[in-house]
């Protein structure tokens, strides 16, 4: 296994590193922005916090201004009161107390500056991730269809740990160091102009190689951010998939994809590293050159009695001082660059424009009845191919106020994308859904989603307890007054009675036990059951179950059925069915196929005239021909029939 | 969890460890993190060579300047161009050398520091699928994640900080405080004298940070797991409104990270200016002591010039350290978060002596089996069940019966809590897993698909499959049309979480992969779910042509799916309460004859 792995002809996983990341879905593809504009998007985040980022750069300017001056001062000591005079007692102390009073200042502005920075910049991350959140959470389904949650999850995570260490550190640095080599040169100049000049021509190789540097460095810096992100995908689908992937003993070949990826995030972070060492080569040899240079020719200077040897001296003090900051740009460009990327990505997400949002002048259904209508309904997922037809392709359907529709149809007939329509997780191309005569994309999503409740047939149970999960969509259950408690105490017993759901008391806290993924673990039936509840307590007007029941077994199944049966008396309610057991609870079957409601009608109907009917939801003929034999007929419906839904 | 121990990831939230446990925490990530740096030990040495090198040839350039101006000046006064031009030459082979090995330190540490942890990502990734499923049930999804992000992150930082600073700073301090002792001992002792306060600044600020940064790897964990879930969840999300209820719990897990990272960053804070502080402090001792013993003359007042000085610098490179002191903790909690995952046991281990497999049969037998998940509760208490090979065995049973524990004790996502199941005689205990997972594969209700294409999805079964088995085993469940039609037929990308195919279908191309991986025993619990009747109906034909000389155990709530058993096992409590073919069983008057008449009565 481990072996035939690496020349695996069909690497699962192992494509969202390659195409997605050249051209693909995750990257920003609007004009070429330059480094200062992308990070001047950041303000309107930053604006509350510059007052404190400016107080600390002063406080930092400060600080090196202090840290300059106590060796002047101790200069000036030593040369002014010691060599001279041979210094009294009282003297030594007071210059001693006076480098302790710059030295204690020295340490006040430094504490300073990283108190002032310190808030806004964990504030400032704080605030574009709980803004992160909060856009991901509304936009539509169809864009986390799209974007794997590793890519999302590295962006809040990582990339605005990236952003905050930059604003209150790398920021803070590049500016301060700026200013000093700017004042420094400035100093350079008055000591001596030809030899500042010197200097400055031979910067100019630095400036050229920090250009280079730029264009290969923020494409390498983006592809390993990117990376990452995959790497966090692939860890989450590995975790996600461990049943499928311990069942087929696909641990190693898991591996040995992950380890490909890992291999090409290496390659990326070494092809950085090279792009820093070889800025870091300019930025330390060029300098070096530049004093070899300056030596030579100060002291030729000096031999012709241009420049003393003290200002030759003060010259290199100065220079020497300079060098810090001017190879404390390598990182604090390479950090701003990186800074930079997570800043893309972060405002590839918050840009992404919203298709699902509440309308601009939202209208109220006052007296909701229930009545659910599909009006010329067509669907399809926007990449899909032109020379595809429709997912959905025009179903008109009515569902009156109180009615029980059974929607039945093949695999892929496109049932449960249309009940996906109703509280809007996709939106229609064409047509329109409407409950009680207003097109659902005219409320807002808070009342159509109060309005339509729905339970899915993967069933996601959120790390809570029971009574929190299962009263989820009832938010006006929520409270300590004993009255909505004993409300939502009778609210959750109904539903968990419907939905055959009491062993949830059972549990070892009861219903106050956590379940989903931080807590315990349910069966697939019992999962099911509960999200049964939940979409049942949050006693919607219409009601969408999507195969609903599949998990449960036989017996289960009918006692659910039945108390469902009661529970959609008043309710309108669409029902994804499989099974001939679920259909009996419905007052109507809309058969769908090939994207459209081919006909309507009772069970007993269809099933007298409808032969499409009879071949997808009777299982009566098997039954017929007995146990352990392949009933001769089965065959022949079955191959036109699935022609005929893939047409 | 209990809160006794800190073995694996036991106690991982706490932040209150006994200095016991403290230790044995640390001891272990340093074990963890010794064993990831020895392969690459002449690499590390090498690098600590360059630094080495290249810290002495960059000290040298203001020695040089010295000797430039000092001898160079006068010499070219007597028109003697040659020490300033070797001076020169020096100076600049120096410092281009320097640039060029510096260069080349930040290459090779980078392949060092990469190197970890590329190792460390796929050590970790290893383990977790070893560890069997009984840890991932418990240790969600989102920790792990957080594990390899975030935690690793904080690795990285650290190995990216720049050992070079570290090493420079050390070799630079300690360079100067040999200068000073040179030049004069009292001022050197003064400066002994300061590493006192140092010692007891860099104690407070280690105990400190190792607690705050012990909480915000915990923090950082919290917000990944709400993070991961909202979502893998958000159509539930939408679908209920939690948005609101979200944001506000999102914010206060944000906030909580937020409040302790700005902790760890005052502490820091306070812990940088104090080294400042004692730098600062010392220099005017020294100038203090050093000036007194000028005016009494028992100093030259060169030796204090110099002295002072070289105290100042010998501070200089305090910050940096601190920095690197502050990422060494940061990281230090990270692997012992990582570690304790590390050091977790796979509940079901690869044997010591594994016994060698070719071929199964497929015979498959529970000896006087018990099984609990957590002691007191047995959930099979005393089990014996033999399958010949080639059997078809239908389970049937109320939820809770034990079926589905049944089916993950053959295909050991457990092993049983006492006694023995053995397939082909040979106990599963002792089969390798590649022997094992050839001869058993089970299928489950959840139809988990990777990003990747149709054809990437079905090759799981059998990764050296080529596009033909892949197509004949579709064709085979039936999945062969629908795939055709999308819109890149096998090539298609099921995208994330299989958003584009339906749950039946999702099970279909799970059929195929279970079709295509050929097993002696194959096991499906549920596994047809949320197909149509027709689909359902394709697939049952398919696998009486699988099942035919093979061994399978079926658990299905349908009873359709018992027409294709040779054996139906009826269980109740963790025991088998009926066992005949279906015929008898039918015919009976038993619970399967009730179930299966208001079976029939459900159909039309």
């Amino acid at each position: 296994m481990s072996t035939a792995a690496p020349q695996d002809p069909h690497p699962p996983r192992d494509e969202t590193a390659g195409p997605e990341l050249s051209d693909g879905t995750h990257r920003a593809d609007g004009p070429e922005q330059t480094t200062a504009q992308s990070l001047v998007r950041l303000y309107p985040y930053l604006k509350p916090a510059l007052p404190r980022i400016t107080a600390g750069m002063v406080a930092a300017l400060g600080a090196s201004v202090v840290a300059l001056a106590i060796p002047m001062v101790l200069q000036k000591l030593v040369d002014g009161t010691l060599l001279h005079r041979g210094g009294s007692t009282s003297q030594v102390v007071l210059s001693a107390l006076l480098i302790l009073a710059l030295g204690a200042g020295e340490a006040v502005l430094i504490s300073l500056r990283r108190w002032f920075v310190l808030a806004p910049g964990t504030k400032v991350e704080a605030t574009l991730r709980n803004a992160l959140y909060a856009k991901l959470q509304r936009l539509p389904v169809a864009f986390h269809d799209r974007w794997p949650s590793g890519q999302l999850l590295s962006r809040a995570v990582s990339d605005l740990n990236l952003i905050r260490r930059w604003l209150s550190f790398g920021l803070v640095l590049f500016i301060v160091n700026i200013v000093t080599i700017v004042v420094g040169f400035g100093v350079l100049f008055y000591w001596h102009w030809l030899l500042a000049a010197v200097m400055v021509v031979l910067s100019i190789p630095l400036w050229v190689a920090g250009y280079f540097f730029e264009r290969k460095y923020h494409i390498v810096a983006r592809r390993s951010q990117d990376q990452q992100g995959d790497l966090a995908t692939a860890v989450e689908e590995s975790v996600h998939g461990i049943r499928v992937l311990k069942a087929f003993g696909r641990g190693r070949h898991a591996l040995s994809n992950f380890r490909a990826q890992a291999e090409r995030l290496r390659g990326t972070e070494l092809e950085k590293a090279r792009a820093i060492a070889g800025l870091w080569l300019w930025l330390l040899m060029v300098p070096d050159v530049a004093f070899g240079i300056c030596l030579l020719l100060g002291v030729w200077l000096a031999a012709h009695d241009q420049l003393t040897i003290g200002q030759l001296l003060a010259f290199f003090s100065t220079a020497t001082v300079l060098r810090f900051p001017i190879e404390s740009i390598g990182f604090l460009l390479s950090m701003t660059y990186d800074t930079r990327t997570a800043v893309d990505r972060f405002f590839e997400v918050m840009s992404t424009p919203n298709t699902i949002d509440d309308p601009a002048a939202p209208k109220h259904i006052d007296e909701p009845r229930g009545r659910l209508e599909f009006d010329q309904v067509h669907f399809r997922y926007e990449d899909s191919p032109a020379r595809f037809p429709d997912l959905v392709d025009g179903v008109d359907l009515e569902v009156r106020p109180g009615e029980t529709m059974a929607l039945v149809g093949l695999t892929g007939s496109g049932k449960s994308t249309l009940t996906s329509l109703v509280p809007r997780l996709y939106d229609v191309t064409g047509g329109a859904i409407r409950i009680d005569g207003v097109d659902v994309r005219d409320l807002t999503l808070e009342e159509l989603r109060t309005r339509v409740a729905m339970a899915f047939e993967d069933a996601t149970l959120f790390s809570a307890s029971v009574r929190d999960n299962v009263l989820l969509g009832r938010p006006d259950l929520v409270g300590d007054d004993p009255d909505t408690k004993a409300a939502a105490e009778a609210q959750l017993a109904e539903a968990l009675e419907v939905a055959q759901a009491a062993f949830a008391y059972d549990l070892p806290e009861g219903v106050d036990t956590k379940v989903g993924e931080e807590g315990l673990s349910l069966s697939g039936g019992q999962r099911q059951r509960l999200a049964l509840a939940r979409a049942v307590a949050a006693k919607p007007s219409v009601l969408v179950l999507d195969d609903p029941l599949s998990a449960l077994d036989v017996d289960t199944e009918a006692r659910v059925t039945e108390r469902l049966r009661r529970v959609l008396k008043g309710t309108t309610a669409l029902i994804v069915a499989h099974r001939p057991s679920t259909v009996m609870l419905a007052d109507r079957v809309a058969l769908l196929q090939g994207g459209r409601v081919v006909d309507v009608g009772p069970h007993s109907e269809l099933l007298a005239r409808n032969e499409h009917y009879r071949y997808v939801i009777s299982s009566l003929e098997d039954e017929d021909s007995g146990f352990g034999t392949r009933p001769p007929g089965a065959s022949g419906p079955q191959t036109v029939d699935t022609e005929e839904v893939d047409a | 969890m209990s809160t006794a121990t800190v073995t694996g990831v036991a106690g991982e939230d706490r932040s209150d460890l006994s200095k016991g446990e403290s230790r044995v925490i640390r001891q272990r990530s340093l074990r963890l993190l010794g064993s990831l740096v020895a392969p690459m030990k002449v690499k590390v040495t090498w690098t600590l060579v360059l630094v080495v090198v290249s810290t002495i040839l960059q000290v040298s350039g203001p020695a040089l300047i010295g000797i430039g101006i000092d001898r160079g000046l006068p010499a070219l006064l007597k028109q003697d161009w040659m020490p300033i031009s070797w001076t020169v030459a020096a100076y600049l082979a120096a410092g281009v050398l320097g640039a060029l090995t510096i260069a080349w330190y930040t290459i090779a540490s980078a392949q060092i520091s990469q190197a970890i942890l590329f190792d460390l990502r796929t050590r970790v990734f290893l383990h977790t699928q070893r560890l069997s499923l009984e840890f991932h049930e418990s240790y969600t999804s989102g920790r792990i994640i957080s594990r390899q992000t975030s935690d690793l992150d904080s690795i990285r930082e650290l190995l990216d900080s720049g050992i070079n600073q570290l090493v420079q700073g050390m070799l630079y301090s300690g360079f100067i405080a040999i200068a000073i002792f040179a030049v004069d001992w009292v001022s050197g002792v003064v400066l002994l004298c300061s590493l006192v306060p140092l010692y007891f600044l860099v104690r407070w600020f280690q105990k400190r940070s190792q607690v705050l940064f012990r909480i915000s790897r915990v923090a950082s964990a919290k917000l990944i797991v709400h993070f991961v879930e909202t979502m893998t969840g958000i159509r539930a999300v939408k679908a209920f409104r939690k948005e609101k209820r979200n944001e506000r719990e999102f914010g206060e897990l944000v906030e909580d990270y937020r409040d302790v990272n700005a902790k760890t960053i005052q502490l820091f804070g306070l812990f940088d200016p104090g080294l400042v502080m004692i730098g600062n402090i010392t220099v005017a001792v020294a100038l203090l002591i050093g000036g007194l013993r000028v005016a009494s003359g028992s100093l030259e007042i060169g030796a204090l010039l110099s002295v002072l000085l070289y105290a100042r610098r010998f501070f200089d490179p305090m910050e940096e350290m601190a920095m690197f002191y502050n990422s060494y903790q940061s990281a230090a909690a990270a692997l012992e978060k990582i570690s304790g995952v590390l050091e977790e046991q796979p509940g079901v281990p690869e044997p010591a002596h594994p016994i060698k497999l070719d071929g199964a049969r497929g015979h498959v037998v529970f000896d006087d089996v018990n099984f609990h998940y957590k002691p007191g509760r047995d959930v099979l208490p005393k089990f014996d069940l033999d399958i010949p090979a080639g059997q078809t065995v239908a389970l049937v049973g109320s939820t809770g019966a034990g079926k589905s524990t049944l089916a993950k004790l053959i295909s050991r996502f457990y092993d049983p809590s006492s006694g023995a199941v053995t397939l082909d005689g040979v106990d599963l205990r002792d089969l390798t897993q590649e022997d094992l997972r050839r001869a058993i594969v089970m299928v489950t209700q959840e139809a988990y698909l990777f990003s990747g294409s149709v054809a990437d999805n079905i090759a799981l079964g059998k990764p050296d499959a080529t596009i033909e088995e892949i197509r004949r085993a579709a064709q085979a469940v039936g999945a062969h049309e629908f795939i055709e039609a999308l819109p890149d037929g096998y090539d298609t990308d099921v995208n994330k979480r299989g958003g584009r195919v339906s749950a039946g279908q999702r099970q279909l191309i799970s059929f195929a992969r279970a079709f295509l991986a050929n097993p002696a025993v194959l096991i499906l619990d549920e596994a047809t779910s949320s197909l149509d009747i027709p689909s359902e109906r394709l697939v049952q034909q398919a696998l009486q042509t699988l099942l035919a000389d093979r061994t399978a155990v079926i658990i299905a709530h349908r009873l359709s799916t018992v027409a294709i058993a040779d054996r139906v096992l009826v269980m109740e409590h963790g025991r088998i309460v009926e066992d005949g073919t279906p015929a008898e069983l039918i015919g009976g008057t038993g619970r399967f004859a009730q179930l299966h008449a208001a079976w029939r009565d459900s159909l039309v």
